[in-house]
């Protein structure tokens, strides 16, 4: 299974993303921002980082990058996307999730090792997790703060497109605790968090994010399997 | 040649932390009276030719899609006279 992890200029974090691919058992495709070509993937990581600078606001210039052309389209037809903190900026400037992410409420970077709960273990992301398992990833943002209009939130909560969602103190402002949110369809998910950095033992506080790669994974799995039944 | 300016701002109901940071150091300085500030963004966009309704309608179109994000952002746009 072929995970593609897009780099743009000031992408931080796309190589945590290849290497947590790898470790859950994929094989990491790297993709060019340029390109308007997703190298056969069965499935895209936007990365974590401050793309294009974060100029003009957070992912509002890579929507427009070539390769997104082809991310929103793959979308559409189904493939799973997954956009990591200035991935999910994308994503919501991209259109792909509702609503905007918008600066921490306190004014301050926050980077710290966060408890979350999977709200929603149905997405091609979260699948490999209970529903309402209590895990915990890396959450470093400046401008992580989920806001949509109440409309908006209460249709997210009541379809169960609310993913994810922060325990304890909430550490950036987000509307309804909100970590991360789906798409109708559940194969794009947003997450404020970084579960790439969560991937081994040694470097973080666990191995809690590992199941977001493998979650994807599983996903194309059994819907390449329902293929080779289908042409059997 | 004509300047067309595009003002962003938050929506009112959308937090602006830098606002109220801009508005926690008046009264260090000494600035009484202000009730509320509230950062904003200008962009003044250099029109060649003749500025026809079609251009500033294309300006619009720019200030909504790219200039400003409709979900949390008012756009206003006016044309600077010369």
């Amino acid at each position: 299974m072929r995970i593609g992890v897009v780099t743009f200029p000031g992408s931080l974090d796309d190589i945590d993303a290849v290497r947590a691919v790898n470790l859950a058992g994929g094989e990491a495709v790297p993709l060019w921002h340029g390109d308007h070509d997703l190298r056969g993937v069965d499935a895209v990581v936007l990365p974590g980082g401050f793309s294009y600078g974060d100029y003009l606001r957070c992912g509002a210039i890579a929507r427009f990058a070539p390769v997104m052309t082809e991310v929103v389209a793959a979308a559409g037809r189904g493939m799973p996307v997954l956009g990591i903190c200035n991935g999910f900026q994308i994503l919501c400037e991209s259109h792909l999730l509702p609503g905007a992410l918008v600066r921490n409420d306190h004014r301050r970077f926050v980077c710290t090792d966060q408890r979350i709960r999977i709200e929603n273990a149905a997405t091609a992301w979260t699948s490999a997790y209970k529903h309402g398992a209590e895990i915990t990833i890396v959450l470093k943002n400046g401008e992580g703060g989920y806001v949509a209009d109440q409309p908006t939130l209460d249709a997210l909560e009541g379809e169960g497109r609310v993913v994810a969602r922060y325990l304890g103190r909430n550490p950036n402002g987000s509307a309804r605790d909100i970590a991360g949110i789906a798409n109708a369809a559940g194969n794009v998910v947003g997450l404020m968090p970084h579960p790439e950095h969560c991937v081994e033992e040694l470097t973080g506080p666990g191995t809690d994010g590992l199941a977001f790669f493998a979650s994807a994974l599983g996903a194309l799995r059994s819907s390449r399997g329902g293929t080779v039944t289908l042409g059997s | 040649m004509a300047r067309v300016v595009v003002d962003v701002m938050l929506k009112p109901e959308i937090l602006d932390p830098q606002g109220k940071a801009v508005q926690g150091a008046l009264p260090r300085l000494g600035f009484d009276g202000i009730s509320e500030v509230r950062q904003g963004k200008r962009f003044e966009l250099e029109v060649d030719g003749e500025l026809t309704e079609e251009r500033l309608a294309q300006v619009r179109s720019l200030a909504e899609t790219l200039l400003s994000n409709p979900v949390i952002e008012d756009y206003a746009v006016h044309v600077e006279s010369a």
